[in-house]
């Protein structure tokens, strides 16, 4: 077993894990946050994105001990203290950005990340930066104007409910 | 997923060290491709080594007329290099088309060419570009690197530490992206260098490979309609369930031409 030692959601956090043992497995099963959702484990979905760092990842295509002395930031860290939702989770309310809301936590994760990196991008390149998160529920659209009604309110050309 | 002893050396040495110690021992730089293959048990080495605390691994640089990226350097760092992108243009976007964005930011360019996938986009960068992997040991010229089947000239304690790439006059890349996986169902670096062109391919063969009959063709003239006689034998190229080596072959036409009129 190794001691695992890194920051979530703003403390610091251990636990004694196997080498082989996932950042997602550590979330959910040791650290009991299991927001972050696992969907088909082959690093295609996208249902288990984090930040680490301050950049998304797949938390199934890592170690939990590669996480160690590093910074990660899951759906649950979003919101205020207080509940009040972060500007990401309003805007997929907003915009009816989820049906079953499986693959939600990962699409507001990366939401974020494309926020962050590329304020102003058009919807083309939001969908092109949508390609590592899959929703079967087909809910692309409300999920695309959510994002971009962040990154670029502009370019939201109609309200998903007008 | 087998389990295994993990290791995170804090120097090039003791990564190296390791390697040669441990009876199964497997470099993870990324992880992007490894960690998938660990989980089906395609491998189950004894050791992993993680290079990931080797900060001098990390990093783009300009030295005279060559980009040199750090082997640990992940593809978004290169995609977004502002050194990259004045230099290499091809080179960057190359790199933003790998996988999706999320596995940008962790699979790097030393593990991609480590592995060979023949589908990945990098080998036909460093084909195409002409680009030298430097190891531990030795540098190793893009002509000499590619052997066979995800296999590479790399000795079993040899580990890739930067690639080189020298600046070319114009490139560009080209590349059928497989619609679910991302990866290269063919994939196109054309490079001009003076009198010198280099045509490399990737997706399209067991590794990454070039096209001397391009090259010539493209010599006497840099025009997409100098190529459009010259194909490559379908034979050669893999064939499964994508698509044939009928339909690679012409690809590897059709893309050769883009880039050519994209460079």
């Amino acid at each position: 077993m190794s001691k695992v030692t890194l920051t979530v959601n703003g403390k610091e956090r251990s636990a004694d894990v196997e080498p082989r043992t996932l950042l997602a497995e550590l979330l959910r099963d040791h650290l009991g946050l299991t927001g972050t959702h696992v969907g088909c484990d082959t690093t295609q979905c996208g249902c288990c994105i984090v930040h680490l760092d301050g950049k998304a990842v797949k938390s199934c295509t890592m170690l939990a001990v590669q996480a160690s002395g590093k910074t990660v930031v899951t759906i649950e860290g979003l919101a205020s203290a207080d509940g009040a939702l972060h500007p990401m989770q309003e805007a997929f309310r907003e915009h009816h950005g989820l049906q079953c809301g499986f693959c939600t936590p990962g699409m507001v994760m990366m939401g974020v990340d494309i926020a962050n990196r590329l304020p102003g991008a058009d919807e083309k390149t939001v969908r092109e930066q949508l390609e590592g998160n899959l929703c079967r529920c087909t809910g692309y659209q409300g999920i695309v104007e959510a994002i971009l009604s962040v990154v670029n309110p502009d370019a939201v050309k109609e309200h998903h409910h007008a | 997923m087998h389990n295994f002893d993990y290791h995170a050396p804090a120097s090039l040495d003791a990564a190296v060290s390791l390697l040669s110690e441990k009876e199964d021992g497997k470099i993870v730089a990324g992880g992007m491709t490894l960690l998938p293959t660990l989980k089906q048990r395609l491998a189950a080495p004894s050791d992993l080594i993680d290079l990931a605390g080797l900060s001098d691994l990390r990093g783009v640089r300009r030295e005279g007329d060559e980009i040199v990226v750090g082997a640990m350097t992940c593809h978004a760092d290169v995609a977004a290099s502002d050194v990259v992108k004045s230099a290499i243009p091809a080179l960057a976007a190359l790199a933003g088309v790998i996988g999706d964005p999320a596995v940008r930011h962790r699979g790097t360019i030393g593990g991609s060419l480590a592995n060979s996938d023949p589908a990945a986009d990098y080998p036909g960068a460093v084909m195409g570009l002409n680009g030298v992997i430097v190891t531990n040991k030795r540098r190793i010229a893009a002509d000499d690197y590619f052997v066979g089947l995800f296999e590479t000239a790399l000795e079993r304690d040899e580990i890739i530490t930067s690639v080189r790439f020298p600046v070319p006059e114009r490139a560009a890349y080209q590349k059928f992206r497989h619609p679910a996986s991302g990866y290269a169902v063919v994939g196109v670096m054309v490079a001009k260098f003076g009198a010198n062109v280099r045509v490399g391919v990737t997706g399209a063969g067991p590794h990454a490979f070039r096209v001397p009959a391009m090259e010539a063709a493209l010599v006497k003239s840099f025009t997409a309609d100098a190529i459009k006689d010259v194909k490559v034998n379908a034979g050669d190229m893999l064939s499964d369930i994508h698509c044939s080596g009928e339909y690679r072959a012409h690809l590897v036409n059709v893309l050769a031409r883009r880039a050519v009129a994209a460079a």
